[in-house]
């Protein structure tokens, strides 16, 4: 089922949670919403689901338009951020609660074979008769989803998936996902504030900010391509250099950096600690270290440049490096947005 | 365990300990001393006579139709005082306290000039055949305001605390609002309903002030339990009064026993293994 | 003003007819059982006009009464604060065997008859009860005096305060208790600085619940207090008497005061709720099963 949503609208009292968001999911698409915390994602995926009411704007399911449709007729499986298990139902009764209030009359035995199908869809198989107070996060989470799959859901609504769960857990249940995904097709919208998990799972990231959408791609567009100061922080670490742009150019101590788009003024440079070269001399920012913190693959270097600007890279395991020593940063890529 | 490692516990379970035991325990422990002073035969005979088992009837009947009334009534105001916001309605919260508030035997009189022949309800309904006062059903409508609000009281905080994704959850997987009412929150309300309906019968059962005004106390027809111990205490019949005390006070620990039981289970969900 | 600025998606039972249905009903009985006895106190006191009023409030025997209601409750609520203190302190602070059958033991009176409590104290202090030849060789009265009165308000009001503390206190585990003391704190200084202050509100509400049931009390007391007119009547059953002689526009009359205490009770109940005491701010102790509360610490 395809979705458009068409610059949908809404505010809570007198504050705007979401301003004309305009987006388009394909069919079978794993899309996720990443945004810090207050930037609207969830509000927009409770208003897919029908758990909000948009106050401007349309969403359309298909060709037809769902704006009003309430949430039992709207056909989603949404599957919330402390999963909402009913905690006095067993695994199975939670699983076979949709097909038992359902208006699709289904006789006891099919409920039944296809909550085992579910249990082992979600490698559950054996936990039925457990009580969700009885079982453990990760299997919780599984719970929550087979219980949204049971009722063929059109779309498949997740917050913040994984957002209660071990880190260890998380990975796992990330590839899980993405496996189920591509076994049964169903269009797939989440939300997270985790760009990792984003980036990992989605087909395509939806990168929102104070209710707005700030870029959306696949993830090889929104990492080497990030289209704002925002995008660049949010994606993940970055060094921060303030400079000014003249014709395209930003002026460092090390020389001129291509600035293309962005207009004359004051400006940031901003590379990944990845983009940053450490040698002893030749060409290059000078810096000296302040700090060195040992990483089971690297080691990060914090180091000072002499206009005072901080700056963090890393370097392999069997450089030598401590605090104190001097030496020049060579920035190998870097992206350039006007200062604000 | 963990080794104690704050003073006071000698001083505080002292107290503790004397309090229950000079104020509770002795007094409960001397009337069953009371009672099981008397032979087994003589016991029987009393507990079992006529007018005692009437007064049972008359008292557990009445409770019952009481804390059915308010098992619907209690829950639909803790329902209307959660759920929805209308002019007046802390007026109507605060005032669910009244009958806890209001001493019984005000409630008592009160109850039977409204409810008196001549009263502002018993007028109306003399006219349709309807006799409330000095009738069980006057009995019912004193235990029905003494006991109201013990239901409202346990259901209405843990509506409120229920969580709203569970219902929409039930939602969003198609339930309609009867059947997510019947399969998720009524299971939910279970444990604080079954503490509510204890709460409330073992107040009617044990209840005094508020119905001897409006029972008209006739023997084998409106004399409650707790009245006929009242009645054989003034005849200076100790013994009779012990025996049907001690009926009350067992009521009461099984009743209590009773509870505990049923929200244990009500509750094994939430055990973890 | 009541119009929303934004719509939200209905919840259970939000369709008008069910909520317009549910809210009329109740209204409805609430009105017909609890607002039209307040009323009908009010109309019968002031039937005969304010002076008839005034007049039945200032009788001696009245006045009596009321005074003997007043001293009852300034010493049963007292000791039956310290005693839920007490209580609340032992059983949420230390693990002691036995502590969920002191909480079982403690809720007792809750779920007794008044007059079942009336009868008891009668077999301890009454001539043919426990004490009662010792007592009577030392001609000291209980029984049909202040003393049985004061006793039996403490028995059916025993649970009122520890049942506000102990759920409290054991929410609030012991940390900072640990803390005080671990600082050189002696255990009076802990209490006063670190705990009270903590349950001070929820304290407060106990009391004034304990104070109105002590005030209203009239099953148990009636038992052992001997009913002297002028003597050991308390308010409750002074009106009983006034009733009992017709004297109905009297037993109105003192039937208001007593009233008047109880939206006191409730006008203060009311308030310190806001402040987070009472049921807003957790579930009552009844509500989760005794053996919960006591699983929660160990």
């Amino acid at each position: 089922m395809k979705i458009r949503l068409d610059n949908v609208v809404k505010t809570f009292d007198t504050f705007r949670a979401v301003h004309g968001v305009s987006l388009d999911i394909e069919s079978g698409e794993l899309v996720a919403l990443l945004g810090p915390s207050g930037s609207g994602k969830t509000t927009i995926l409770r208003m897919v689901a029908g758990l909000e009411y948009s106050d401007g704007g349309t969403i359309y399911f298909g060709e037809k338009n769902a704006t009003n449709i309430p949430v039992r007729d709207r056909g989603v499986g949404f599957v919330f951020q402390h999963y909402a298990l009913f905690p006095h139902m067993t695994i199975g009764e939670n699983i076979a609660f949709g097909m038992k209030v359902s208006k699709v009359r289904r006789s006891p035995d099919a409920i039944a074979k296809r909550v085992r199908d579910l249990l082992r869809l979600v490698k559950l198989e054996g936990l039925e008769d457990r009580f969700p107070a009885q079982i453990s996060g990760g299997q919780r989470q599984r719970v929550a989803l087979a219980r949204a799959l049971a009722v063929d859901p059109k779309v498949l609504l997740l917050d913040e998936p994984f957002g209660a769960l071990d880190a260890n857990v998380r990975r796992d249940l990330r590839r899980w996902l993405r496996e189920i995904h591509a076994e049964l097709g169903i269009t797939t919208l989440f939300v997270t504030h985790d760009q990792e998990e984003a980036l990992d799972l989605a087909d395509r990231v939806v990168i929102l900010n104070e209710g707005r959408i700030v870029q959306q791609g696949t993830p090889n567009e929104v990492c080497r391509a990030p289209n704002s100061a925002f995008v660049m922080r949010f994606l993940g670490d970055t060094n921060t250099l303030s400079t000014t742009v003249r014709a395209g150019k930003a002026l460092l101590p090390a020389g001129e950096i291509d600035a293309p788009g962005c207009a004359d003024g004051p400006a940031d440079v901003y590379v990944r600690p990845n983009d940053l070269d450490w040698a002893l001399d030749g060409a290059g920012i000078p810096a000296s270290v302040r700090q060195v913190l040992d990483r089971p693959g690297n080691r990060r270097v914090i180091a000072a440049t002499d206009q005072g600007d901080a700056l963090e890279f890393d370097v392999a395991p069997e450089t030598e490096v401590r605090a104190g020593d001097r030496g020049m940063v060579r920035i190998r890529r870097a992206r350039v947005f006007p200062a604000g | 365990m963990k080794r104690n490692v704050l003073p006071g516990l000698p001083l505080s379970l002292g107290v503790t300990l004397f309090y229950v035991g000079l104020i509770v325990v002795l007094p409960l422990a001397a009337l069953v001393f009371k009672a099981a002073s008397l032979g087994p035969q003589d016991y029987w005979a009393i507990i079992s006579s006529p007018r005692a088992v009437a007064s049972y009837r008359v008292t557990a009947l009445s409770a019952l139709a009481a804390t059915v009334f308010n098992l619907f009534f209690g829950l639909a105001l803790a329902w209307v005082l959660t759920r929805y916001r209308f002019p007046g309605w802390r007026f109507v919260d605060a005032l669910v306290d009244l009958p806890f508030a209001l001493p019984t035997a005000v409630a008592g009189i009160a109850l039977t000039a409204l409810f008196a022949n001549n009263g502002w309800f018993g007028s109306l309904l003399a006219p349709l055949g309807i006799k409330v006062a000095y009738t069980p059903i006057g009995i019912m409508i004193a235990m029905c305001f003494t006991s109201l609000p013990f239901i409202v009281r346990t259901v209405q905080p843990v509506l409120e605390d229920l969580d709203p994704a569970l219902e929409e959850a039930a939602q969003s997987l198609g339930g309609s609002d009867w059947a997510i009412f019947r399969k998720v929150i009524l299971p939910l309300l279970t444990p604080a309903l079954l503490a509510g309906l204890s709460l409330s019968f073992a107040r009617s059962l044990g209840e005094f002030g508020a119905i001897i005004f409006i029972a008209g106390n006739k023997p084998m027809e409106t004399e409650i339990t707790a009245l006929l111990v009242f009645i054989r205490l003034e005849e200076y019949d100790y013994q009779a009064a012990a025996a049907i005390a001690s009926v009350l006070l067992i009521t009461a620990f099984a009743m209590l026993a009773l509870t505990n039981l049923l929200q244990a289970r009500a509750l094994r969900y939430t055990i973890r293994n | 003003m009541q119009q929303a600025k934004s719509k939200k998606p209905p919840r259970v039972g939000d369709s008008p007819a069910v909520r317009r249905t549910l809210i009329t009903v109740v209204l409805l009985f609430g009105a017909l059982l609890v607002l039209a006895p307040l009323i009908v106190i009010g109309a019968q006191a002031f039937s005969e006009g304010v002076k008839v009023f005034a007049a039945a409030i200032a009788h001696p025997d009245t006045l009596h009464a009321i005074l003997l209601t007043v001293v009852t409750a300034l010493i049963a609520v007292p000791l039956n604060t310290a005693f839920g203190v007490a209580a609340a302190w032992s059983i949420t602070k230390f693990d002691f065997p036995g502590r969920r059958f002191l909480l079982v033991v403690i809720e007792i009176p809750f779920s007794i008859s008044p007059i079942v409590a009336g009868v008891a104290y009668l077999f301890v202090y009454g001539l043919q009860g426990l004490f009662g030849p010792l007592l009577g060789a030392y001609d000291i009265k209980i029984l049909f005096a202040l003393p049985g009165i004061i006793l039996a308000s403490m028995f059916v009001t025993a649970p009122f305060v520890a049942r506000e503390l102990i759920p409290l206190m054991q929410a609030q585990g012991r940390d900072l208790e640990e803390a005080a003391t671990s600082l050189g704190a002696s255990g009076w200084r802990t209490f006063f600085s670190v705990t009270l202050p903590n349950i001070r509100w929820a304290m407060l509400y106990g009391i004034i619940l304990c104070n109105a049931r002590v005030m209203g009390e009239f099953g148990a007391v009636s038992v052992v207090s001997g009913n002297i007119r002028g003597q050991t009547n308390t308010l409750p059953l002074h009106i009983e008497l006034l009733y009992h002689d017709y004297q109905t526009t009297g037993a109105f009359a003192a039937a208001s005061i007593l009233t008047l205490i109880a939206l006191v009770t409730i006008v203060a109940k009311v308030a310190l709720e806001r402040r987070g005491a009472g049921r807003r701010s957790r579930r009552p102790a009844l509500v989760a099963p005794v053996s919960k509360i006591a699983e929660k610490t160990s």
